[in-house]
């Protein structure tokens, strides 16, 4: 899905309340498991018999289609699928409930960089005991990993965001740009453009986390190693190091527009050509279709530029799961659906409507690679896509309170956009914030 | 508030100085000293406060498309604003009427019943004399300093256990309890109801109630409007304590709605949808502002009472 970008005034409070309760709180609720034993397919087809009401807390639009077409598969089950918010709003609504011990959903949709967080807080029923395990070879490496967490099975993939570049052909041939293959050439591109044209950017940043990590998990950098309770976060690796000082060169030349993704100045800036680029993840085409219709046919997708020329390095970008939530008293139920929206009839509901799939049989399937995108003036994207989700790299890793992190990056790193510290110092500022936060909540941090 | 004719007082209050005889200029509580720093001051606390307006007004008369592809502060040409209207009210089933009448709800029962609560409160306070008086006057004024922001998440697990949550009462029942109209009502009370009158009623034969309604009331009437104003607005706005209470759509007021559908802009798949989210924003406050004009003259009336000695 995408990444953390709704910013409201009371939103940072939220997360603070959040954060407080997150790690205090979680362990406080497993009531209602259903016994830890294996689950047969048998038992779940009994319980599908049976019926019953299941509540998804899910903000995800193509879920409604799945919803009606699990019902009509299963006429005794009924699906209450509430937008309890988007993102952090939702995350915040589940802390509370779980803190407070009733009102939590039975199914909830949980972002990948935010899974680790309810996972290790217990929240979340691990889904091994119904053999998702099985499943591992269905999905692309990269969400399958976000999924797999201290050897557990805590979601199943709903889509995933495989990064590719977004440009707009149309200012890169007006002012003779390259198509940039690696980052180097993307920040001459940004000069050379910004300087035939004051009012275009390469890019928008105006600090976003989910950015950030992103593009140091493309580079190589792993900041973040978790296991157990010990937590370690260094962003002075060499992946880190080469995307601060890389995007620094952007920064200090006033070379990326500092414009909030998501704004209305953002979608403008998308269809009026002063944002000629996005790094972002396979699910942007529906946005940009609906959100952009205006530059319809000018732009493009192109692979991610490389940190080494000939590389084929990929990350995830935003990307979400559904979950099972051990407060859950219709588990089994709930397993249900998750396995029909993530890895039954449901993956095609999603595709149908723009969804971005985390399956290797939809990524690889001709059909979906034949795709042509009338935005993108007929070219078949899919296969830049498919080729960067084989490409993700491994091993990366997110915070247990990555949630809670995120909320303080622009107290921290985001000052790098907005005065003269430079995004090193300012990436050490985070680290250490990180690690202070990570040791008050009683895990054994380090460097 | 000083007026244009401004720019050419001050020419003339500067030559007064010079030729001071013949220009002179009498100043009196009806034609007061016209300052020119005050008059630019308030002028761009105006621009201040009507530019958003204005650019809210404007911005609802364009299409979603315009609305990114115009300059923000001037018409388009397309004039889309009784399309989006209709676009606001159909949009998802029409459930921007179902979160105006939840609005209502809130408004009537929550706001209307701070208010009484407020009145009955309040005059009780200014006009009984009862142990402990003075306890409950220090816990209203420490009430009135807390945020009611800082009492959400406790209200909320509090709520959570009463399961109310995901109620309309969750949103209701807080926001019966204002202690700043409370503090309002029991000042106002003190000097608008002369305890003089209480005691001729009294000797009169008349009881409490009968006092309260027929003596009381009418003259506590100012304050109660600005006090119905204050909660009506804090209850209209409220979008903290309905943040953590609601859950479900169907419940949720205006503010909800309008940041859930804002928030759609920025999910994958979504639609954004900021020429309704602007147009709904216009519509939410146009109640606002109507409460406001309808009730202001009782409002400025009670502003006066107890400065004069009649």
């Amino acid at each position: 899905m995408r990444t953390k970008t709704v910013r409201h005034p009371l939103g940072g409070l939220a997360l603070v309340c959040a954060a407080a309760l997150a790690l205090t709180a979680c362990s406080s609720s497993s009531t209602a498991g259903s016994g830890s034993g294996p689950v047969s397919a048998s038992s779940l087809d009994a319980a599908l018999d049976k019926g019953g009401t299941i509540t998804v807390w899910a903000w995800e639009p193509t879920l409604k289609q799945v919803v009606t077409d699990f019902e009509a598969k299963y006429p005794k089950v009924h699906v209450n699928l509430v937008n309890a918010g988007t993102g952090d709003k939702q995350y915040t609504a589940l802390q509370n409930a779980i803190q407070a011990g009733n009102g939590a959903p039975d199914v909830a949709q949980v972002e990948y960089y935010a899974l680790g967080q309810f996972a290790l807080g217990k929240s979340l029923q691990d889904l091994s005991k119904y053999g998702a395990s099985d499943l591992s070879k269905q999905y692309s490496p990269g969400p399958w990993n976000s999924v797999s967490i201290n050897g557990g099975v805590y979601a199943l993939p709903m889509d995933s965001g495989p990064m590719a570049l977004f440009y707009n052909k149309k200012v890169f041939d007006q002012y003779q740009l390259k198509v940039p293959t690696t980052w180097d050439e993307y920040v001459d591109d940004a000069a050379k453009l910004h300087a035939a044209n004051p009012n275009a950017y390469i890019t928008n940043d105006a600090g976003d986390a989910g950015f950030t990590t992103t593009m140091i998990w493309q580079a190589g950098g792993r900041p973040y190693k978790v296991n157990g309770t010990k937590v370690s976060v260094d962003f002075t690796d060499a992946g880190s190091a080469k995307f601060a000082g890389t995007w620094q060169k952007l920064l200090s030349d006033h070379l990326v527009a500092p414009v909030t993704s998501w704004s209305d100045q953002w979608y403008k800036g998308l269809g009026d050509g002063t944002i000629a680029t996005l790094a972002i993840g396979a699910w942007m085409p529906a946005n940009l279709v609906s959100g952009v219709p205006s530059a319809s046919g000018d732009w493009r997708v192109a692979p991610l530029p490389q940190w080494q020329q000939g590389q084929t390095a990929s990350a995830e970008n935003g990307g979400s799961s559904l979950a099972v939530m051990k407060s859950s008293a219709q588990q089994d139920l709930a397993y249900a659906f998750l396995k029909f929206a993530n890895a039954g009839d449901g993956v095609q509901d999603r595709i149908k409507g723009g969804a971005f799939p985390a399956t290797t049989a939809d990524l690889d399937s001709q059909a979906f690679l034949d795709t042509a995108f009338p935005y993108f003036g007929g070219q078949q994207a899919n296969k830049i896509f498919s080729d960067s989700a084989k490409n993700v790299a491994t091993g990366w890793q997110y915070l247990p309170y990555q949630v809670y992190a995120n909320s303080i990056f622009n107290d921290t790193v985001g000052k790098a956009y907005v005065s003269s510290t430079t995004l090193t110092s300012g990436l050490k500022a985070w680290q250490d914030a990180s690690v202070k936060y990570g040791t008050d909540q009683g895990f054994s941090t380090g460097r | 508030m000083p007026t244009a004719t401004d720019a050419q007082a001050r020419p003339r209050t500067h030559r007064a100085g010079t030729v001071p005889r013949t220009r002179r200029r009498v100043h009196s509580v009806d034609r007061p000293r016209r300052s020119a720093w005050v008059t630019l001051l308030a002028g761009v606390v105006m621009l201040y406060t009507l530019v958003p307006l204005a650019w809210l007004v404007i911005s609802a008369t364009k299409t979603q498309k315009d609305l990114l592809g115009s300059p923000g502060i001037w018409f388009s040409g397309h004039f889309a604003l009784w399309d989006n209207i209709r676009q606001t009210l159909t949009y998802h089933d029409g459930i921007f009427g179902r979160w105006l009448l939840n609005t209502l709800l809130y408004v009537v029962l929550g706001a209307g019943g701070a208010t009484c609560l407020a009145v009955l409160g309040g005059y009780g306070l200014a006009k009984f004399d009862f142990r402990g008086k003075r306890t409950v006057f220090a816990l209203v004024v420490g009430a009135v300093a807390v945020p009611t922001t800082a009492l959400a998440v406790p209200t909320f697990l509090m709520f959570s256990k009463m399961g109310l949550t995901n109620t309309p009462w969750a949103v209701i029942i807080p926001s019966l309890v204002s202690p700043f109209g409370l503090y309002l009502m029991w000042v106002f009370a003190s000097e608008a109801v002369p305890t003089e009158l209480l005691e001729a009623a009294r000797v009169d034969g008349s009881g409490e109630l009968r006092t309260f309604v027929r003596i009381s009331l009418p003259l506590l009437a100012p304050g109660i409007v600005t006090v119905l104003l204050f909660t009506v607005v804090a209850t209209w706005n409220n979008y903290f304590l309905p943040l953590i209470m609601i859950k479900d759509p169907n419940w949720y007021p205006l503010t909800l709605g309008l940041n859930a559908w804002n928030d759609q802009a920025a999910t994958a798949g979504g639609q954004p949808v900021f020429n309704l989210v602007i147009t709904g924003s216009l519509l939410t406050i146009l109640p606002l502002v109507a409460a406001f004009l309808l009730l202001q003259r009782y409002w400025q009336s009670g502003l006066a009472a107890g400065s004069v000695k009649e």
